[in-house]
């Protein structure tokens, strides 16, 4: 029997699902708010189980296929809070819409089982499956809404392309399962790093397998095709989700698999990495400019932040992967306050999803306008907001580690990215409002909302606790 | 055995083992064969005094050389393929839809030595024979270019993939009595008279398991595949002569197939109610002796029970409608067994194995 | 050559030449069905290597119910053959890239034998294919084998969530109402005048 102490958790979100699953059946239209604030317990158990159980020290279970450690813990721990954000500024959208039922949560909560499943990842075999569970999951979601045809084409991109990187994944997998002969990950590390010298090309093979899958499902140029669709033809709901928490699972995938599984090998995928990177802060800050859609711009925006990440681990040093687990976290949050703002704008039989849309917010919405301004100040990297202090420390840490060229060009493509979130502050606070603007949330949606923006700036004054864990994550380890 | 593989002795090894193996297996086809050439006329013969009138009677004393009468005809009739249909798969579809029922029988013990192949995971192999039957069926409703093909093709394939489920549930069930999935042991695991037997334990799996097989084969109360009310002959419409004649055959030996099994996983094959019962002196009793004690007639005895009950069924019951077969299948065989299982699973847990 | 060699040689021809029908047919319905012939002649190959439990499920699994439903859909679509052909040409070079890049793989991985990778343990004697599989996947597997679980669980709830909906203009009969029907709900007893009778007639 297996200790099933660390993966209390996961066992008690999996219990709770079904149960979710089984109550809604019961459930008339009018009582489903009952299903929503159920998922919101499960979420706050989940957090407290979480919290209570946190140790210094890692520990392994299931034969090694399931680790829990603080990187673990910390990055489950922001994925329950992004979820419940994200359920919170969903609630009135999806009630709008006529997709306020019963399924719509139990799916969340299967793709945030799959998330944690990915976090906690000690294997090929439990990595590929926690990504399944969460990519099926996600393709559910997109299509949710079956009467809107932008939603079905979105769902189709994403599955198609979804699939085509699971299996370069599961093909650069097998490959190094042929090599090592294991599917831990430790063993693997292990026997990777004793190859002989002859060995690297079949390795090498493997592992850009393995990179591409991984780029695919982060979305970092050229394998970022299918963001831009997804992100505009789904609903805005699932779009908020699907570009916050799984980029914190999706940072969890890219630490077990290169750093924890392949750490020998840091030379030959930190060129690749490297090249990804500079790629990803090219298209996705020069492209975003030329978009109308808010949402496909921060499809691109994310292309950009994704970049970002990609440098701070391509470093291959505890400070760079430090930074970039820093940067992840911030990016999550900023994005799902940005979207959590179009999804309260959005009224029904109307999106919020054009540049136009967001002229004369200032007058309409005062209060909105604010947070968003703040949001876009952190995206771009205004010191004071978190933003700066995410990008800052990424670029400290390539300076550190002898990458000044990089350092430099990834500040310039920063510039150039600034020129489209400052535009969406002038459209807010400069034009004048081109349609009857009638927004409302909810009390506590409203709350979410603001501590969700406000948080950026709070983050950006006081960096150090947040800071101080990440560095304690890697520094242990 | 032995004096065939001396007769054979100038042939290398391994062909004699395949000699051997072939000439076990017309041993195991050939009564088959002529059980179901026989079940041909039983079913008529019985449905015919339900009805009260006599059946076919002409051919030979009381009828009994109808299915050779019947045979000759169908074999000099002409097989006439229709115009723009795939010929190589109109041809083959009803040997693909016999092949399986009479390759299923390779792993079938008739009695604790008589069995051709003694397998591990005959349970399985079982299962996974009579799930290709239904390809012949498909193949034959594509390739027979005929609308009226395609849909009896089409019912069939949902309704024996839907009943699949429950039959395989229902296995699962009797394997985790048994412990094993060689047929064999499962025998061997009701051994003790008759109410060691499976089906008192596991009588939701058997009611299940034998619906089930009714409607794998497509018979009466399910067998809309045919519906000739609804669809003229379903998917074999287009079929005639010869090729008409192996579909037929291909039904019947499912039948006697299912019949044999529901016998060896429920009613414990050829083990006779009175084992155990009786004092072992009974069996040595000089003939009576030799029929109370197992063998391979209670087999026989059993399974021809379960083809009694399928004409009877035939007989008595009105077609289901296609929606209701789904229901039956979806909603109420594979919960029943479902519940069945998990109940063993738990008794099988506690230590309680009232089989035992 | 003994006897199980020629069934392995047997077994591996057609399993080749039905795969390369799979993919150079043009028929999609016998496309599928040379698939169904590769699948079962896998499976047969698997039971030479003492893995029946794998190789019947193999059958079971792929060839019963996965294939059927696949042959269903298959049959339904009216596939145009010509359009579905157009493109083969142009995809040929970068199917063929793709393919000798993975035959490559596959050889230097084989052949390089860079790590000591052990080749398969010879089967036990006495413990039967399917006890093996079971007491591994119930105790080191256990946790891939649940969120497998999960993973179907999904699937089924994302296929049924995507297509369980009940468009305005479908005609149904609920039996229960119409069982529960009086006949006061369908007859209303009017009592009328009776009317006079028109002059003559």
């Amino acid at each position: 029997m297996p200790d099933l102490t660390p993966a209390i958790p996961e066992i008690f979100l999996l219990t709770m699902a079904c149960v979710v699953l089984v109550v809604d059946l019961f459930l008339k239209q009018e009582q489903r708010h009952l299903t929503f604030w159920l998922t919101q317990l499960t979420l706050v158990g989940l957090f407290l189980l979480t919290w209570n159980g946190m140790q210094t020290t890692t520990v392994t279970t299931f034969g090694g296929s399931f680790i829990r450690d603080s990187l673990a813990d910390l990055l489950k721990l922001f994925t329950y809070v992004v979820t419940a954000a994200v359920l919170f500024y969903s609630r009135d959208y999806l009630k709008d819409r006529n997709l306020f039922k019963g399924e719509y949560p139990v799916l969340v909560l299967f793709s945030l089982l799959g998330m944690m499943v990915m976090i906690s990842a000690g294997s090929f075999l439990t990595l590929y499956m926690g990504l399944e569970l969460l990519s099926l999951s996600l393709y559910a979601l997109v299509a949710f809404n079956r009467d809107s045809s932008e939603a079905s084409e979105a769902a189709i991109k994403y599955f198609v392309l979804g699939a085509i990187a699971s299996g370069m994944l599961l093909y650069g997998m097998s490959i190094l399962y042929g090599l090592t002969g294991t599917l831990d990950l430790a063993s693997v590390a292990e026997r990777l790093a004793a190859a002989p010298e002859h060995g690297r090309v079949s390795i090498l093979f493997g592992m850009v397998f393995i990179l591409v899958g991984l780029a695919f499902k982060l979305g970092a140029v050229p394998f970022h095709m299918w963001m831009p669709d997804v992100y505009q033809g789904a609903p805005t709901s699932v779009t908020a989700f699907l570009g916050t928490a799984p980029k914190l699972a999706g940072f969890a995938m890219l630490i077990r698999l290169l750093v924890e599984g392949m750490d020998s090998q840091q030379a030959s995928w930190g060129q690749i990495m490297m090249l990804l990177g500079v790629l990803s802060l090219a298209i996705g800050n020069i492209v975003a400019i030329a978009q109308t859609n808010i949402k496909r711009m921060l499809a691109y925006s994310t292309i950009s932040h994704v970049g970002f990440i990609v440098l701070g681990v391509m470093i291959g040093s505890n400070e760079g992967y430090s930074s970039a687990l820093f940067y992840t976290v911030i990016y999550a949050l900023m994005s799902l306050g940005t979207f959590g703002i179009l999804i309260v704008l959005s009224q029904k039989g109307f999106e919020a999803e054009h540049l136009d849309d967001m002229k004369g917010l200032n007058e309409s919405h005062t209060w909105l306008a604010f947070l968003m301004l703040i949001l876009m100040a952190s995206m771009i990297g205004i010191p004071g907001t978190a933003g700066f202090i995410a990008k800052f420390w990424v670029l400290q840490a390539l300076v550190e580690s002898g990458h000044v060229a990089l350092a430099v060009y990834a500040v310039l493509m920063s510039v150039i990215g600034a020129f489209y979130y400052l535009r969406i502050i002038k459209l807010m606070y400069v034009d004048k409002p081109e349609r009857e603007a009638s927004g409302r949330q909810a009390m506590d949606t409203g709350v979410v909302l603001s501590v969700n923006s406000l948080s950026m700036i709070a983050l950006g004054l006081f960096p150090g606790i947040l800071t101080a864990t990440c560095l304690a994550v890697f520094a242990g380890g | 055995m032995e004096t065939i593989a001396a007769l054979l002795d100038f042939l290398p090894q391994e062909l004699v083992t395949v000699v051997l193996i072939l000439i076990k297996i017309v041993a195991i086809l050939l009564p088959v064969m002529i059980a179901v050439a026989y079940l041909t006329l039983a079913e008529r013969k019985v449905i015919g005094y339900m009805q009260i009138r006599m059946g076919p009677n002409r051919v030979g004393p009381k009828g009994l050389l109808q299915p050779i009468a019947d045979a000759v005809k169908l074999m000099f009739k002409e097989i006439i393929i229709p115009a723009n249909a795939g010929k190589f798969l109109f041809i083959i579809a009803p040997m693909i839809s016999l092949a399986p029922a009479l390759a299923a029988w390779a792993v079938v013990p008739f009695s604790d030595t008589l069995v051709l192949s003694n397998i591990n995971a005959g349970l399985l192999y079982i299962l996974a024979l009579t799930s290709l039957g239904v390809y012949g069926v498909i193949i034959a409703g594509w390739a027979s270019n005929s609308k009226y093909a395609l849909l009896g093709a089409l019912r069939s394939a949902a309704q024996i993939v839907a009943y699949e489920i429950a039959m395989g549930f229902a296995l699962v069930g009797v394997l985790m009595a048994a412990g094993s999935l060689n047929l064999g042991e499962i025998i061997d695991a009701q051994r003790g008279g008759i109410h060691h037997w499976f089906f008192i334990p596991l009588i939701g799996l058997f009611l299940v398991y034998f619906i089930s097989g009714v409607a794998e084969t497509n018979r009466a109360p399910f067998d809309v595949a045919e519906g000739e009310s609804e669809i003229v002959a379903g998917f074999h419409v287009e079929y005639s002569g010869m090729a008409f004649a192996v579909f037929f055959l291909a039904e019947y030996a499912n039948m006697i197939l299912i019949g044999a099994l529901t016998t060896i996983l429920f009613l414990g094959g050829w083990l006779s109610p009175f084992d155990g019962i009786l004092p072992a002196s009974a069996f040595t009793i000089p003939v009576l002796g030799s029929f109370l004690d197992s063998g391979v007639h209670w087999f026989v005895f059993k399974t021809a029970f379960f083809l009694l009950l399928f004409l009877w069924f035939r007989a008595t019951f009105p077609r289901y409608r296609y929606d209701q077969i789904m229901r039956l299948g979806w909603k109420v065989l594979i919960p029943v067994t479902l519940v069945w299982i998990f109940g063993e699973g738990l008794a099988i847990a506690l230590g309680w194995k009232p089989w035992e | 050559m003994t006897f199980v060699q020629f069934l392995f040689y047997f077994f591996a021809a057609i399993q080749v030449l039905a795969a390369l029908r799979v993919v150079t047919v043009k028929n999609p319905v016998h496309a599928a069905l040379f698939l169904v012939l590769t699948f079962v002649s896998a499976a047969c190959m698997w039971i030479l290597l003492e893995a029946e439990f794998l190789g019947l499920l193999l059958v079971l699994v792929y060839v019963g119910a996965v294939m059927v439903l696949f042959l269903f859909v298959v049959m339904m679509l009216d596939v145009n053959i010509a359009e579905m052909r157009e493109g083969f040409a142009s995809y040929m070079p970068v199917a063929l890239v793709v393919a000798i890049i993975m035959v490559v793989e596959m050889g230097m991985v084989l052949t390089q034998r860079i790590f000591n990778v052990r080749p398969p343990v010879e089967k036990v004697a006495d413990v039967s294919n399917t006890e093996a599989i079971g007491a591994v996947m119930y105790t080191d597997y256990v946790y891939p084998f649940e969120i497998a679980a999960v993973i179907l669980l999904v699937a089924i709830i994302a296929a049924i969530s995507l297509t369980l909906r009940r468009r305005p203009a479908t005609k149904y009969q609920t039996p229960i109402e119409q069982i529960k029907v009086r006949r006061n709900d369908r007859v209303r007893l009017v009592s009328m005048k009776a009317e006079k009778k028109e002059n003559g007639s």
